[in-house]
Formats: C-alpha cells, structure tokens, sequence
C-alpha cells in the first residue's frame, strides 16, 4: 500500500518551506523525499544528496525548420499562436523556430506545404533518484526557462510513489512549488495531505488563502505552520482564525530566527542543527502532523470531512 | 522613482499578486483575461478520432459517442479546429484570470490575477504586459521561479533585477535565475537583500560573473515587520530609503544611457 504522502506547499516563496520540509524528513521514519519546487530546487541544499541514477527529461516536442525544404511562404508563422515562428530579417536568413516560446502543438508542422517542418521531442531537463542521510530523494534539474514543469512534477512523484513500494517507506513528503499554478497542481493532485507553511504579512495571507482554496479543490485535508510569527501578533492571531475556519489542523509556529539560515549555511536541518525554539517548534509540529496523519487513517472516509 | 518621471508598475506574479496591498491602488477597470478552447458540435461530428490524434495536450479524447474536452490541458494552439474534416469544432472563449488597471498615486498600476484552479499563468501574464504604457519607466513584479511564467515576464524588457538573500538557497537560486535571463540574452544587476544574514559567496559569484550588485538592502527586523504590515518598508529605514533610491539612479541612468 502506499504510504500517505505529504505536500509541503506555501503559495509565497521565502517562508521556511524547504527548512519545514527538510526538517519533517530529518525527523520521518523511513520517509521518501521529493523535491517538487522543480523551478528552483533547493532541497539538495541541506539533504547533500548522494546520487544513484540520472536520466533525461524529454517531455513535449519542439518545431525545426529544414531550411533546405522551406520556401519561405511563411504559413507556418501565420497558424502559430504562440509567436514562435522568427520571420528572418533579410533573404539570406533562414526561417526558424524560437524554442523558448514554441508549446510544441504542430500547426506549423500541419501548416507547412513542403514538409520542411518536424516536430522533435525536446529534452526539458533531468530528473535524479539519489540516496541521502534520511532516505531516498527523487529531484530534479529543469533547463533555464523550459516549459512542462507540471509533467516534471507528475513524473518525480509517480517515481517517488515506487520507491517507497520498494523500501516499505512509511511516509512520502513533498517539498512544493510556490504560487497555484501547474506544478501546484501536479504536487497537488492525488496528494493526501498538505502541510502550508505561511508567514503573519500581509503578503502571506493572501497567498494562503488563495493556495488554501485551491487545495480545498482539490479536497485535501490540510494543516498549518505559522513560521516569523512574532512579526505581527495580529496578523499570526488570523492566520490561526483562518485554519480554524477552514478546519486546518495547526501544526505550531516558529520566531524570525536566524536558526533557519544558520541550519541552512551548514547544509543540516534545524532539528539537526540545534535545540533552540525554532527546532523545539518544528519537533512538536512534527508530532502533531504524525498524530493527524493516523487519525485521520482509523477514521472510515465516510466521516471523514474537510 | 515616480517622484523623478512617470513610472507604471505591473503585477506579473498573477499566481500570488501582492502589490497592490503594499501600493493600495485605485483599479478604475477590470477586463477578464480569456483563452480559446474547443467546443465540438455533437451534430456535425463523425467521431473520427482525427482532433484527439493531433492534440499534442492529450486535452481531447475520442469516444465512439462522443468527444470529450479536457479544457484544463488544452493550450489552445487550434491545432484540432484545424485538422476536423467536419468543421465541428468551434473555439470559444474560456476565462482563466483578469487584469485589472488603476492608479497608486502617481505611479500607474496594473495587475493580473489568475483564477484558483487554472494552471496556465502565461496568458494573463501576457494579458497584464499588453497594458503597458511606453511613456513610462516600466516595473514588472516577476513570479519566482525559472519556467514559463517567468520566460513570459522577462520577454521584451530591457533590464532584469535579481532580488536575492546571501545564504545557500539564494545564491543557488540566484544562479538558476541568471542562467534564465543569460539564455534571454538580457542585461542584469542583482540586489542583496538581508544583506548581513548569511555569508559573502553571492558577492563572490557575482564578482567571478561580472554581474554588479546595484544595492544591498540590510538584513534589519524593523524592515520585515513594516513588511508585515503591508506597509512601505522605505518609511521604516533609512538604510532601505538609500538603497532603493540608489536603485532608481541607477535605473534612470541606465535610460538616459540608452536614450
């Protein structure tokens, strides 16, 4: 069976969601990792990653032109939506295909009277199974600007649900993207809980109502940990209204602590790192996510509730 | 930088906007932003298969009673319009965001919202870009990240400015981002903020990449609890004050420059 698996998610970036994350798999029996932030992956940081396998992400395809065929008619620009088709500035230069900016849908392809445009599959990236000091770590390596981030995201945790097959894992946990758009929703679906990691501003609430919408989508119980909450009392007294209306379990909450970047500059987590109030805080919601995790297990799912 | 020339800011982090809470913006227009998507007509269709074959979105399935769109995966490229030997399908408009147009003061104001659920950030990226006002000095708040939203945000400007922290994930993420703006072919300047916090290998590696560091903001907790509270931090700090208006010079320079 496969273990629950456990998104990490934020909807900002900067709030301490990777040193969460990082710090639940130091503190995880047999857990297996997943770095899901697949734009700006930092997990590897603390986690120090030995590697096992690398292989290629080729997902999509992408247009090129066979200046040898084209004639230059130009249809192929007139059918693409997307702006992909560079008109050459001078007769001598050819027609070509701007990768960045092509989806790789096939108007061109379809367009093109010569034939003299085929559609390659296109390498996005790199995804990698490694071994780490807590367990496996499935990430990845996105080319600079590549699309299909979402189907990265699919593929590391369809991956990732296998390896805990393999190694009797008892946790899976997923260290998510920011914002609520493709790779949150490909962290997202199929998940079974979701940890959001948010920060008492102004900025913060409102990314976490708008991820929080959208995990209630998705029906996703969810819980939250309140990290800098001594930045504004008031605002930490809201986001704790805020779970309790939306029946998110509180995990607990931590200070603005330079704990988390000190962990951090020396590749440990901050249960690794210390036994100041950020680690205590982070062991606590540890337990507490543990404890909702099997309760929520003995309840039968027709009593069970958002 | 609006107290010097006309300055327009856009909101392109339409995934988690924020500006508007610290700039409180009067918004005098809201235009929702809409894709196309098919729409197949039952009548006319001969359920031949031939649209769900093409689309490279796997967003349209052929049944042999029906076909089935799946809107959220189809990028409305018109590739399936294009190859249905029936002419039964149709594009209609689906919308997926908006955008929203105003005034914080002086400074001009735009911002895109893309609606919970819709997973494509692009389209009203591009819808928010649209509003653009050459007159200006233009600000576009970037969505985090190296993929397509931020591709779409970065395309067209003329100078791209790296917010980043001296610890291990900002530099490595500083490293990600540069990578993304080189293979844009854009000129860039790196900000440090909580300069202070961590230790000085953002300092060594923009040095060893020729990347100037145009102001650093100190790491100081008045400045996140201003933050916090949604307010402009500037009116907090004097440190932050200098550094944001070295910034603007150093923007307003570089448009002299170019001019």
């Amino acid at each position: 069976m496969k273990p629950p698996e456990v998104v990490v998610l934020s909807g900002k970036g900067g709030t301490g969601k990777t040193s969460v994350a990082a710090a639940f798999a130091s503190l995880a029996r047999r857990p297996v990792i997943v770095d899901c932030d697949v734009d700006a992956p930092d997990m590897h940081l603390i986690l120090r990653p030995e590697p096992l396998s690398h292989a290629p992400f080729v997902s999509g395809h992408e247009a090129v032109i066979d200046p040898a065929l084209c004639g230059r008619c130009g249809r192929c620009a007139a059918v693409c939506r997307f702006g992909a088709i560079v008109r050459p500035r001078s007769r001598e230069e050819p027609w070509r295909v701007d990768a960045m900016l092509c989806e790789g849908c096939g108007a061109c392809e379809l367009a093109c009277a010569r034939g003299a445009i085929r559609m390659n599959e296109a390498q996005r990236g790199a995804w990698m199974r490694s071994d780490t000091r807590f367990g496996p770590l499935i990430h990845a390596e996105m080319a600079p600007g590549a699309e299909n981030s979402g189907k990265l995201v699919a593929l590391l945790r369809r991956h990732a649900a296998e390896v805990a097959e393999d190694t009797a894992a008892e946790i899976i946990l997923c260290d998510g993207p920011p914002g609520i758009g493709c790779p949150t929703i490909a962290t997202m679906t199929g998940a079974d809980h979701v940890v959001f990691v948010a920060e008492p501003t102004e900025s913060g609430l409102h990314d976490l109502e708008r991820v929080a919408e959208l995990a209630a989508r998705f029906r996703l119980p969810g819980s939250l940990f309140i990290n800098k909450a001594d930045l504004s009392a008031e605002r930490t007294l809201r986001a704790e209204r805020f779970a309790a209306d939306r029946g998110l379990a509180l995990l607990g909450k931590a200070d603005y602590d330079t704990a988390f970047t000190r962990a951090q500059m020396r590749g440990l987590t901050i249960t690794e790192n210390g036994s100041g109030p950020a680690a205590a805080a982070l062991r606590e919601a540890w337990s507490r996510l543990t404890r909702a995790l099997a309760q929520r297990r003995r309840t039968p799912p027709a009593l069970r509730v958002l | 930088m609006s107290k010097h020339e006309p300055v327009q800011l856009l909101d392109c982090d339409v995934e988690a906007p924020n500006a508007h809470l610290f700039l409180g913006p009067k918004i005098r227009q809201r235009v929702p932003v809409a894709v196309t998507v098919p729409r197949v007509d039952e009548e006319a269709c001969t359920h031949c298969g031939e649209c769900a074959q093409a689309c490279r979105f796997n967003a349209i399935a052929s049944l042999p009673n029906a076909t089935v769109v799946y809107d959220e995966l189809c990028h409305s490229c018109g590739v399936c319009a294009a190859v249905c030997p029936s002419g039964a399908i149709a594009e209609v408009k689906r919308e997926i965001g908006v955008v929203e147009i105003g005034e914080a003061g002086e400074i001009g104001f735009v911002r895109g919202t893309l609606n919970v659920g819709e997973a494509r950030s692009s389209p009203v990226i591009a819808a928010v870009k649209s509003y653009a006002d050459r007159s200006c000095t233009i600000l576009l708040d970037a969505p985090p990240g190296t993929s397509c939203p931020v591709v779409q945000t970065l395309r067209g400007c003329d100078l791209a400015l790296l917010v980043t922290e001296p610890t291990p994930f900002g530099l490595h993420d500083l490293k990600l981002a540069v990578e993304t703006v080189r293979a844009l072919g854009l000129p860039l300047a790196v900000v440090v903020n909580r300069d202070g916090l961590g230790d000085d290998r953002v300092d060594a590696y923009c040095r060893a990449q020729n990347i100037p560091i145009w102001a650093r903001i100190p790491h100081d907790r008045a400045i996140a609890e201003a933050c916090a509270r949604g307010e402009r931090a500037v009116e907090t700090s004097d440190a932050l004050q200098s550094a944001v208006e070295q910034l603007g010079h150093r923007i307003l320079e570089m448009e002299e420059t170019a001019r």
